[in-house]
């Protein structure tokens, strides 16, 4: 039985909550301060936001939650950091060379890359986010395989790296190449309604945020802490795995991870969060 | 937290939805296994309330990492210390969750873990002194059903 | 992740009889035994099932760990020691391997 049923019960659960409005809830008002230093979690949006307010996901979780992720030692997502830090300075491929052979100190030449991306590729003609750059960087400089979709390296280096821009604002450059293009792309992804439960990303981020969705607490969707340490697999989701987890829980066809669907709703989704801080590893349900 | 009347219907109606959806097929009641082992830890005696306490929330955002505390009053000296404390879950397809040693050196019998629960169910820890007395204490720990995939 | 790596927090120094707090976290998916793959079969368990903390082979905390621990287990507890030394941590998992890692403390 078990699937679906299951499958059944989700979609009544989803279209219920949602058809009976559900309960309202002010996120939590708290700090967010790691290792000494607060984070930018609540804050103005600028004039052409659908918002008034920008507010991290982080006030949407339990206490217990939220207290996980403030700890830099108790939070899980440091795991991931260190193995990531540890891949940073393995060589691999025929060149011979690491990550650090050429960016050397992370702490240093990374400060702030990760609040920047998806950036604009010229030779691509595309966004790229940081998974396809270090693919890119694999196979130019390093001669060696780019990394499946979510493989454990990825993901580890990819929150490695994301975790230098810590407390950094979200900032992305669209002024760059066609980027623009792009950002409307995504737009239109964000709004377009799909699957049998008929959803679009803007109505559990947008119309439904801050309502319950069966009993988890509807955030803005801000992806200002991915890769992201989830409580429910015990491990780091990347962005896209949560996009096309999202996506597929509307019942539709998902794009593939780094389609260019999904880089526009990278680009577009980002730019919603500009100016709240990276919190990599972010701790989410 | 404090949950609004309505929150607190969308939670029964997802605990409702995971009955019918079997989905906690696997985690039997295990209430006669609890008893059982409650009994295996302490000899055959009856724990008595006091001197242990469980911190857990009240609600799980997650099932699958729940933070959990036990505290147990006593002076941990080589004469009077607590031996040990055994975590159990009632609801769990298993009921065991860990035991806890301490010794004189631990300094205070306290100390915190995560666990995984897979429904709405007591938690329970016992603790033995190095007199053979045990002490319980029992929280119910809710846990939701998500709304994505949770 | 399947290589398993220690992560610890102790106090580099505390006074003689004071009781400091001890962090520990390991990498491990801490299989249960109760999933069933894809095709319907179950995933063989695989988990940490103990873990020791010693200060100079003294045992101070130690745990044995069943299934319902969560993946990546933590572990906060405490100690009060009573001279300068090393704490060692010892994680045995399922498959026989034993991870470790080391602290000094120095006691004044």
């Amino acid at each position: 039985m078990g699937k679906n049923k299951l499958g059944l019960a989700a979609a009544a659960g989803l279209t219920a909550s949602l058809a009976l409005g559900s309960a309202y809830s002010e996120p939590v008002e708290d700090k967010l301060v790691i290792d000494g230093r607060e984070m930018t979690t609540w804050t103005e949006a600028p004039a052409d936001h659908p918002f008034d307010e920008l507010i991290s996901g982080w006030h949407y979780r339990t206490d217990e939650t939220r207290a996980l992720e403030a700890d830099s030692f108790e939070n899980p997502g440091m795991l991931y950091v260190e193995r990531g830090e540890e891949i940073w300075n393995a060589v691999d491929g025929a060149a011979g060379k690491s990550c650090a052979s050429c960016h050397q100190d992370a702490s240093e030449t990374m400060a702030g890359v990760g609040a920047s991306y998806p950036k604009w590729n010229e030779a691509a003609g595309k966004p790229y986010n940081l998974e396809l750059q270090i693919n890119e960087c694999r196979v130019e400089q390093m001669q060696a395989e780019p990394y499946k979709f979510d493989a454990p390296e990825q993901v580890a280096l990819a929150t490695f790296i994301k975790h230098q821009s810590l407390g950094e604002p979200v900032e992305i450059d669209l002024a760059e190449g066609d980027m623009q293009k792009w950002w409307e792309r995504g737009k239109d992804r964000y709004y377009l309604r799909t699957g049998q439960l008929n959803m679009a990303c803007a109505t559990c981020h947008e119309d439904y945020n801050g309502r319950y969705i069966r009993a988890d607490h509807l955030s803005q969707g801000n992806v200002n802490g991915f890769p992201t340490y989830r409580l429910n697999t015990g491990g780091m989701v990347s962005l896209h795995n949560r996009f096309r987890g999202c996506i597929r829980d509307t019942r539709a066809e998902f794009p593939a991870a780094f389609s260019d669907d999904l880089m526009a709703l990278e680009v577009y989704v980002t730019w919603r969060g500009q100016g709240l801080s990276v919190e990599t590893p972010a701790v989410r349900q | 937290m404090k949950l609004t009347r309505r929150q607190a219907l969308a939670i029964s109606a997802g605990a409702a939805l995971a009955v019918v959806a079997g989905r906690a097929g696997s985690a039997h009641a295990a209430v006669d296994d609890t008893e059982k082992a409650i009994q295996d830890f302490t000899g055959g005696k009856s724990p008595e309330t006091g001197r242990i306490r469980l911190t857990a929330p009240e609600i799980a955002e997650n099932g699958n990492t729940v933070p959990i505390s036990v505290d147990v009053e006593s002076p941990m000296t080589a004469e009077d210390y607590v031996a040990s404390v055994l975590i159990l879950a009632d609801g769990n397809p298993n009921p065991d969750v860990a035991t806890l040693h301490f010794t004189p050196m631990s300094g205070s019998a306290t100390a915190t873990t995560r666990m995984r629960l897979a429904k709405t169910q007591n938690v329970i820890a016992v603790a033995k002194m190095s007199d053979g007395s045990v002490f319980m204490d029992k929280k119910e720990v809710k846990v939701t059903i998500g709304g994505c995939g949770g | 992740m399947s290589n398993a790596k220690p992560r610890i927090k102790v106090p580099k120094t505390a006074s003689k009889d004071e009781v400091i707090t001890i962090k520990t976290l390991i990498s491990h998916e801490m299989e249960s035994g109760q999933r069933k793959d894809k095709d319907g079969n179950t995933i063989p368990r695989k988990i940490i099932n103990r873990f020791t903390c010693t200060f100079n082979g003294q045992e101070v905390f130690s745990c044995d760990l069943d299934p319902a621990i969560a993946a990546n287990p933590y572990f906060e507890f405490s100690a009060k020691v009573p001279e300068s030394g090393t704490f060692t941590f010892e994680w045995v998992d399922d498959d026989g391997s034993v991870y470790s890692d080391k602290a000094e403390i120095e006691v004044s």
